[in-house]
């Protein structure tokens, strides 16, 4: 009886040993990626690699700020196309719970958030890349809107769901037509949830390659004409890595770790955002 | 409520035709929301329509993808697909299935449960074109060492080398998911359980994880979606071979990484057609997955 | 006075029936509301009491499913004949649990009906309307120095006194209370009972109460529900006391709960 319990109790502690263990190796990976990131990319990190257009190859020196200035374009084509629309869409199912529209809206969206997201580059590219016979940031920014639209309807319509019915009330009962309720009593409410799925929709677009392989394309150049190919940071690591050439590989190094920091920096913001503005009620 | 009587009627009319127009522009945004989805659908459908005519069901069992003779079946890459998912999906599950526990049960709060939860959300926020990137570098001279002391071709990048990185980069998503189902179980039935004299093991091994089972089997169905649809990480390091691969340490491609890789060189229409028709494959056999993980979550969660 | 009172009705419900999806929630209510007094609805759960004064400030129809068929005259005009927002400025309403706006402050809160309806007014007006209202409520001293903090601070008691505040700035003629003290602990639910005796005397008072001994300590009349029709209504003194209808009797000994 002693010999059961004392197995028993030698599995149990066993388990737990075998579990935290794999947990932290499930870990590891991160600090490997952060220490090769850091080893090969930070000693080409100055302010000239921020701030100036790539050389060509066997020219010293040359930057990524096509890259960053292009990444840029795209998240703001993107947040245009995609904020309005999905905001609107997401205070729509918040407030139509019982709508048919509603079931068919709801399992859309779900199917959308599954959509590989280079499905949708070829979406963009049947769209506005063919007809345009070239590729454009504006098709790159089409892909990435429709890849952010989800995460912003159902952030907003989570978000609006959680504020308490009475406040709607307490609004209408003074008198207050529907739409202000909404727009200055509803969604100021939900101000935090709203700008923390935009910024979450963000970080993911922002490090998204797949989209933009045959829509933005990339470019050597600065171009901040949005009919144009632009550049973009995943982009430029994606083409330095397949290269042959070592210099660019150290940039694609350098590159990446650029590229997450921005996407850790949103990441963290999108945390403080909920934790600072979070309405309670 | 004189004062603001007088003059009140422009004011109304004005506020009347403001209110109809917003909830018109709410229900036109859910609707052009519907379109958009539906729209994607019928452009695959309409573009990969050449090829579709050309090889109807075949495309699915064919195994050669020869641009130059305009032959394409989409065999290769379907096996690609299967045998990295699924490979990653095995690797990981250890994985997810110990951190689920570790932060559902044992860590729920606290500075170590802090950190690990960040640790492997900032994990699940790396972009997949840096795992492809460090994986290229790092992983695949690795995987070329363990070659050669096999005796296998040292490529380096084949199938083994895809499902790694993959298997990395599904574990956050699936730890997420399996850490919420295990949080949710109700401490009544543990307490039963522990006041029967069971050990902690034999709570999680007989209650916890039954209970949650649903949960974490809808987990897996849909970490399986994510790997299905990951394109750049795989593309790198999977050595884009257009061959039926032979086993792991075979070069290949996955649905995602054939398109990826070909689709900017595709002359023809047929060509173009075809690896159109991959992507519409790889959007059903998407929405198919995740529709059957959310489904089966979803009725877990009323039974609760 | 007699005992026939010559008082005015306010409020005249006619033959009013709600609906809720296919439930008949109220049945036939034929109700006259005095004007300036404190009104009691009382019954036991599910009896239609709350259904009641939403139709009166046409929040029902907003709920989905719901339906309402009849007349209900405010001084001389159905109100169901009027722009749903204006009879909502007259009549106003405050919640169970107290409902302040959470982005706004106290200052704003008791203008909200104003600021968000684009009423505009001067700023004195507005500073005048601010402490008139908190003064009635009895806030004034309370916040006078907080004005501009968000009213999330406050005890529940005085958050429900700030919404009482946000109702009347809009000088309306009837005030809904749908149980307003049920969410309060005792000294604030008397304090909150005190302040509805003072403002009757500016407002007709019309309270969905589940607590008898409130109904009986505050009201001066009280109509009794029960399954969506009303059966008895009358000064509350007579119905506290010698009840026409059985079914009052058995509701006030407690037979119903």
């Amino acid at each position: 009886m002693r010999d059961e319990i004392y197995k028993r109790l030698l599995k149990d502690k066993l388990f737990k040993t075998v579990v935290i263990f794999l947990s932290f190796i499930s870990t590891v990976p991160l600090f490997f990626i952060l220490f090769h990131l850091i080893k090969n990319g930070l000693s080409s990190l100055n302010i000239e690699f921020l701030f100036n257009l790539p050389k060509p190859i066997g020219e010293e020196g040359g930057g990524i700020a096509n890259a960053i200035v292009g990444t840029f374009i795209l998240i703001l084509i993107s947040s245009f196309l995609s904020i309005p629309l999905g905001i609107s869409a997401g205070i729509f199912m918040a407030e139509n719970r019982n709508s048919k529209l509603y079931k068919i809206i709801n399992l859309l969206v779900e199917i959308l958030q599954g959509v590989p997201s280079i499905v949708l580059g070829i979406v963009a590219y049947l769209w506005v890349v063919k007809p345009m016979k070239h590729f454009s940031a504006l098709s790159g920014g089409i892909a990435l809107a429709i890849m952010m639209l989800p995460v912003i309807i159902k952030s907003t319509e989570e978000t609006i769901n959680l504020i308490p019915e009475s406040l709607k009330e307490a609004s209408l009962a003074l008198g207050v037509p529907y739409y202000k309720t909404i727009l200055f009593v509803i969604l100021p409410s939900g101000l935090s949830g709203i700008l923390t799925g935009i910024l979450i929709g963000i970080s993911r677009i922002a490090g998204e390659t797949a989209p933009l392989l045959f829509t933005a394309f990339g470019n050597p150049y600065m171009n901040l004409n949005i009919f144009k190919p632009v550049e973009s940071l995943p982009h430029l690591i994606y083409n330095y890595a397949k290269s042959p050439f070592s210099e660019w590989h150290q940039k694609a190094w350098a590159a990446s770790f650029v590229l997450i920091l921005m996407v850790f920096t949103l990441n963290i913001l999108s945390k403080w955002v909920i934790r600072k503005w979070k309405v309670r009620f | 409520m004189k004062e603001m009587d007088s003059g009140k009627g422009h004011k109304f009319r004005k506020d009347l035709i403001l209110e109809i127009a917003f909830r018109k522009i709410l229900s036109l945004s859910a609707i052009l929301v519907i379109l958009l989805i539906l729209s994607i659908f019928i452009t695959l459908v309409i573009h990969s329509s050449p090829s579709l005519k050309a090889f109807g069901f075949k495309f699915l069992f064919t195994k050669t993808w020869d641009p130059v003779l305009n032959q394409f079946g989409a065999l290769p890459f379907l096996v690609g697909t299967i045998l990295t998912s699924f490979l990653a999906l095995i690797i990981s599950l250890p994985f997810s299935i110990s951190a689920s526990i570790f932060l559902g049960e044992y860590f729920r709060e606290g500075k170590l449960s802090f950190l690990v939860k960040s640790l492997i959300e900032l994990l699940g926020g790396i972009p997949s074109i840096i795992y492809g990137f460090w994986g290229l570098f790092v992983l695949v001279p690795v995987v070329r060492s363990i070659q050669i002391k096999l005796g296998v071709a040292p490529y380096g990048v084949c199938i083994f080398t895809a499902s790694i990185i993959l298997s990395i980069m599904i574990i956050p998503y699936a730890t997420t998911i399996g850490r919420e189902v295990i949080e949710l179980v109700p401490s009544e039935i543990k307490e039963a359980a522990y006041s029967l004299g069971a050990t902690r093991y034999e709570v999680i091994k007989k209650v916890i994880l039954p209970y949650a089972s649903s949960g974490i089997i809808s987990g897996i169905i849909l970490s399986l979606g994510r790997a299905l649809g990951e394109t750049m990480a795989v593309t790198m390091v999977i050595g884009n071979s257009n061959y039926l691969p032979r086993h792991i340490f075979s070069p290949s491609n996955t649905m995602a990484s054939v398109i990826a890789n070909e689709f900017t060189e595709a002359t023809g229409d047929l060509y173009l057609s075809a690896l159109v028709e991959i992507g519409l494959l790889l959007f059903v056999v998407t929405f198919c997955v995740n529709y059957i993980g959310r489904y089966i979550i979803k009725k877990y969660t009323i039974t609760q | 006075m007699g005992d026939k009172e010559v008082e005015s009705k306010i409020l005249k419900i006619e033959n009013l029936n709600a609906y809720y999806f296919e439930n008949h929630v109220l049945k036939d209510i034929n109700l006259q509301i005095p004007e300036n007094k404190i009104t009691a609805i009382m019954g036991p759960s599910g009896c239609g009491k709350t259904t009641l004064i939403r139709c009166i400030n046409r929040l029902h129809e907003l709920s989905p499913g719901g339906k309402v068929t009849g007349k209900i005259f405010l001084r001389d005009e159905n109100i169901y004949e009027m722009e749903p927002m204006i009879v909502r400025r007259k009549i106003g309403m405050v919640f169970q649990k107290p409902n302040p706006f959470p982005t706004m402050s106290i200052y704003h809160n008791v203008l909200s009906g104003y600021r968000l309806n684009g009423i505009k007014i001067s700023k004195i007006e507005e500073e005048r309307i601010v402490e008139e209202t908190l003064k009635k409520v009895g806030l004034w001293n309370e916040v006078k120095d907080y004005l501009h903090k968000r009213g999330t601070f406050l005890s529940g008691g005085q958050q429900q006194r700030l919404c009482i505040a946000r109702a009347i700035a809009l000088s309306p003629e009837i005030l809904l209370m749908d149980e307003p003290t049920s969410a309060l602990d005792p000294v604030s639910a008397s304090k909150i009972e005190e302040l509805l005796l003072q403002l009757k005397e500016s407002y007709t008072i019309i309270i969905v109460t589940h607590n008898l001994q409130q109904a009986a300590r505050i009201s001066d009349y009280t109509a009794f529900l029960l399954m969506g029709e009303l059966i008895e209504f009358d000064k509350t003194e007579k119905i506290f006391t010698v009840p026409s209808d059985p079914r009052t009797e058995n509701y006030l000994l407690g037979k119903f709960g």
